[in-house]
């Protein structure tokens, strides 16, 4: 017991400072192509965090979101820029820290030396014992049609938290189609590793997604992880030059998009007329409720973040294949 | 010192690290970066925090809070690069300009 409680100290003490030092090698690397990559380790090692702390549902949304599908974003976003500029950004001067005098950085640095000593000193003077609602959930928890305890908070407990964030997702759709940015650049033909990977891996990672979806109910999985994947596999469908046809990105495509957000409004408004309260669902009826929303929560999520990833409005403009 | 009080100041370190950044570099996608790791840090001190029970299960309310940030973050994210990219499309700049001073 003594030997194992140990090699657990050992292994939190380096997985936090690999955290910190991955953190700062991120953000101080001169090239941002280094940055980026950091970054993505930096998200792998987030995920591993997040298995010692308990805390596996989250673990596997970052795995999938963390560090795969802002690593993507960032470096298509990275991409974009540095062909406008025809140069490698990172050897540009004036990107550090040129333009900041000594005396405004040592005013910088002993705020944020504040600001440390007082998170520090209030993270250490709370009570070490807190269970905050744990409690109330394992008490709820049968009657939320769900065992997996993260998935009853999401979807029933508080699941008007999922709503907005349903709205949200939708809301940055529309932010970014409407920046009406110009097309990924894509190399025109996929390397043939990656192709045929692609054709290998597509079916697996759906058969993945919804056992995530469907295991959700009783371990950690859900919505949200299962849609990261969905998301991903889309990222990965159109890096390999695939592309929908032409009849389905108008109507199709902005109905799975709203989906989620759709049904959520409307068992929020039936649950509020019949009920009279916002997402309490009807005795018996939660699990079915839960089940209807998570399915529509994944596709729209799935497909919500791919279309972030193109980053252009399909069908827009010059682009019809 | 137990581990939840431990990833909480680790997660602190990360927020102010992410901080530092933010002012003090200029480039947009490094700020974009910076945003990203302050949002790990709030996260790990926020489910870190979640972990200090005597009882085996932590408390799951922050875990969820947390995996719908973790979603939100990255949407936010999607929508700042486009943005970046639309500024640095039509300025052909990477960062954004001071105020000309009088």
């Amino acid at each position: 017991m003594e030997t194992l409680n140990l090699l657990n100290w050992m292994f939190d003490l380096f997985l936090g400072v690999g955290l910190l030092y991955l953190a700062w090698a991120t953000l101080a690397a001169t090239d941002l192509f280094k940055a980026i990559v950091l970054f993505i380790t930096f998200g792998l090692l987030m995920s591993i965090a997040w298995v010692r702390l308990n805390a596996i549902d989250i673990a596997l949304a970052e795995a999938a979101i963390g560090a795969g599908l802002t690593g993507a974003l960032l470096l298509s976003a990275l991409s974009k820029i540095q062909h406008n500029e025809g140069k490698p950004l990172s050897s540009s001067p004036d990107d550090k820290q040129a333009r900041i005098s000594i005396s405004l950085s040592f005013i910088i640095i002993s705020i944020l030396l504040v600001l440390t000593v007082g998170l520090g000193w209030s993270i250490l003077s709370f009570p070490m014992n807190a269970p905050g609602l744990s409690l109330e959930v394992s008490q709820q928890l049968e009657n939320s049609g769900v065992v997996n305890p993260v998935t009853a908070v999401l979807l029933n407990f508080r699941a008007y938290d999922t709503l907005l964030e349903m709205m949200v997702l939708l809301i940055a759709v529309l932010g970014v189609w409407s920046q009406g940015n110009k097309d990924m650049l894509l190399a025109t033909e996929p390397a043939p590793v990656l192709e045929i990977f692609t054709r290998i891996l597509t079916p697996v990672l759906f058969l993945v997604a919804f056992y995530l979806l469907w295991v959700g109910a009783f371990s950690p999985g859900g919505a949200f992880q299962a849609g990261a994947i969905l998301g991903a596999t889309g990222v990965l469908l159109v890096l390999s030059n695939w592309h929908l046809q032409s009849g389905l990105l108008h109507f199709p495509l902005r109905l799975i998009l709203i989906t989620g957000a759709a049904t959520f409004l409307g068992v929020a408004i039936t649950t509020l007329l019949v009920e009279g309260q916002l997402l309490k669902y009807p005795p018996g009826s939660a699990a079915l409720s839960i089940l209807i929303l998570e399915i529509t929560a994944t596709l729209s999520i799935g497909v919500t973040l791919a279309a972030l990833f193109i980053g252009k409005q399909p069908g827009s403009n010059e682009d019809c294949e | 010192m137990n581990t939840a009080i431990f990833y909480a100041l680790i997660g602190s370190g990360l927020l102010i690290l992410g901080l530092y950044t933010l002012i003090v570099h200029a480039h947009l996608l490094r700020k974009i970066l910076a945003l990203n790791i302050i949002g790990s840090g709030v996260f790990l001190i926020l489910v870190a925090l979640a972990k200090r029970t005597h009882i085996s299960m932590p408390d799951v309310v922050p875990h969820a809070m947390v995996i719908t940030g973790i979603v939100v973050a990255v949407s936010a994210t999607a929508l700042a690069l486009a943005i970046m990219t639309k500024y640095n499309a039509l300025s052909g700049r990477t960062q954004l300009m001071h105020k000309p001073r009088q």
